[in-house]
């Protein structure tokens, strides 16, 4: 698959993405309606449901970058300091190598080196480094990586992992109000529906286990989603650099450093070039580790890139 | 019935021609404008030249051959034209520039000086920024020139008056390894 199939695919799969997270508020609001609905004809949840699923949706697109940036306390860079002019000049290059318009630079004040790219399109996108990337790696390494990222902003990979940053919390947010609701209205049920019949028993059991059950979901399928994607801006920006090998030393540098990003919250992992968490995802294979590691093991990440310049 | 069929060929061929000149003009707009953004990273150079040849001058007297090349290298690639003209004086300007950093690493006191060593980064930046708005324009006068050799389109191509895009090409093979100079600025 090429960048361009597969920038048309992060597209369809944005829709098709934000129509599930949809469906799934429609079914919660739903539920409630059926199961304690406040008396009148008027599916209230269910309404409140579906605008809290299509605002957070719009929003997500809308001001998802920014508040990822202020959430990880990102600053603009300063020009005066070497270094962060080196990564501006970088970025510049790459930009003019991947043809898409220049992106913002934003920097992190947190030693332990990671990267990450945000952003709704190609032409209001944000690359953030964190110092302790700047001060681990040299020029090459810093133009694998601002390739990688490039690479994910020009696929579109940013869009569909922004949205998917924000539902993955606003689903975590509705299946905890659904629970909590549900235990507290249970007694109301009991009296208002004596004698539903099983199959009423069956529908709400099954309504119930959906909603404890999709955080963790949602969390697995942001999971697979961001990790298909790592090998493909690993590749594709290799190819803008004509430099696998750069990439490859930049992440075993990267994961040299046992520290994880702190600054770097759990919602915003899937984003990096690295999982922040640490190199403890990283290291284990294995599907309990693939289930829920946000990146592919970085051993096989290297192994690629050397393959791509033939010194495996 | 035999109207039909001829008024539907007659349609299937307008579209196939206006798809395809379609598609000829997008290419060739794209590569007139990734050969801007070589243009646009060329003028950085020359510009920025001058000043390094000024920061340096002091330090480096017994360097004026060096000097003296660099400043006309630059001063033949600005008068440059054409794009295979461009390439080879830009090609010049690149070896004069090579040689000029290899001897300020004799220069202890310059590879110190501060402000030598932003000019040599921004220089350095310039002259990838210069690789990669070639890669991307000769990808693109690539993707143009195939489209206008492919059959059925090779056709059309003479009747409209499509050209192939000449590639900016680098004929120095000393050009073609990475420029080896000292870029570790911690």
């Amino acid at each position: 698959m090429n960048i361009y199939e597969q920038a048309l695919n992060n597209r369809k799969g944005t829709w098709i993405i934000v129509g599930i997270f949809i469906l799934f508020f429609l079914f919660v609001g739903v539920g409630f309606d059926f199961y304690f609905g406040l008396g009148s004809q008027v599916p209230i949840f269910t309404i409140v449901a579906f605008l809290f699923g299509a605002i957070s949706s719009y929003a997500s697109f809308r001001y998802g970058d920014k508040f990822i940036l202020s959430s990880t306390h990102a600053k603009e860079l300063d020009l005066n300091d070497p270094k962060q002019k080196q990564w501006q000049n970088v970025v510049e290059e790459m930009s003019i190598a991947a043809g898409i318009p220049l992106p913002k630079s934003y920097i992190i004040a947190d030693d332990d080196p990671n990267a990450f790219a945000t952003g709704p399109d190609p032409k209001n996108s944000s690359i953030v480094v964190t110092k302790g990337l700047l001060d681990t790696l040299n020029r090459d390494e810093l133009q694998a990586v601002a390739s990688h990222e490039m690479s994910h902003i020009r696929n579109f990979d940013i869009r569909l992992m922004l949205v998917l940053a924000v539902l993955v919390g606003a689903v975590a947010l509705v299946s905890d109000w659904a629970r909590r609701g549900l235990f507290r209205g249970s007694d109301r049920r009991s009296s208002r529906r004596e004698g539903g019949g099983s199959a009423a028993l069956i529908i709400l059991v099954i309504w119930l286990v959906t909603v404890i059950l999709a955080p963790i979901l949602a969390q697995i399928m942001a999971m697979f989603v961001s990790r298909k994607r790592e090998y493909l801006a690993d590749a594709s920006g290799a190819e803008l650099t004509r430099n696998p090998l750069a990439l490859a030393s930049a992440l075993e540098k990267i994961d040299s450093q046992a520290e994880p990003t702190r600054s770097i919250n759990q919602g915003t992992a899937h984003l990096c070039i690295c999982d922040p968490k640490g190199r403890a995802i990283g290291m284990k294979e294995g599907w309990s580790a693939d289930l829920f590691a946000t990146h592919p093991p970085i051993k096989k990440r290297i192994e690629a890139l050397k393959q791509m310049a033939y010194v495996s | 019935m035999a109207l039909w069929i001829v008024l539907a060929v007659l349609i299937i061929l307008g579209i196939w021609l206006m798809t395809s000149y379609n598609g000829l003009v997008s290419l060739k707009n794209q590569a007139l404008n990734g050969w801007k953004q070589i243009d646009v990273q060329l003028k950085r150079r020359h510009d920025l030249i001058p000043n390094l040849v000024e920061t340096v001058k002091g330090a480096m007297k017994f360097e004026q051959t060096t000097l003296t090349q660099v400043i006309e290298a630059r001063n033949r690639a600005i008068a440059a034209q054409g794009i295979a003209e461009k390439a080879a004086e830009e090609n010049v300007l690149s070896g004069a520039l090579r040689q000029l950093f290899a001897l300020v690493e004799n220069y202890p006191n310059l590879k110190s000086n501060e402000n030598v060593s932003k000019l040599q980064e921004e220089l350095v930046s310039t002259e990838n920024r210069i690789g990669f708005a070639r890669q991307f324009y000769n990808d693109i006068a690539t993707k143009f020139n195939i489209a206008q050799q492919v059959f059925p389109t090779n056709i059309i191509v003479g009747m409209f008056g499509f050209k192939p895009a000449e590639l900016f090409e680098v004929s120095d093979a000393s050009e073609r390894e990475t420029p080896k100079v000292d870029l570790n600025l911690k």
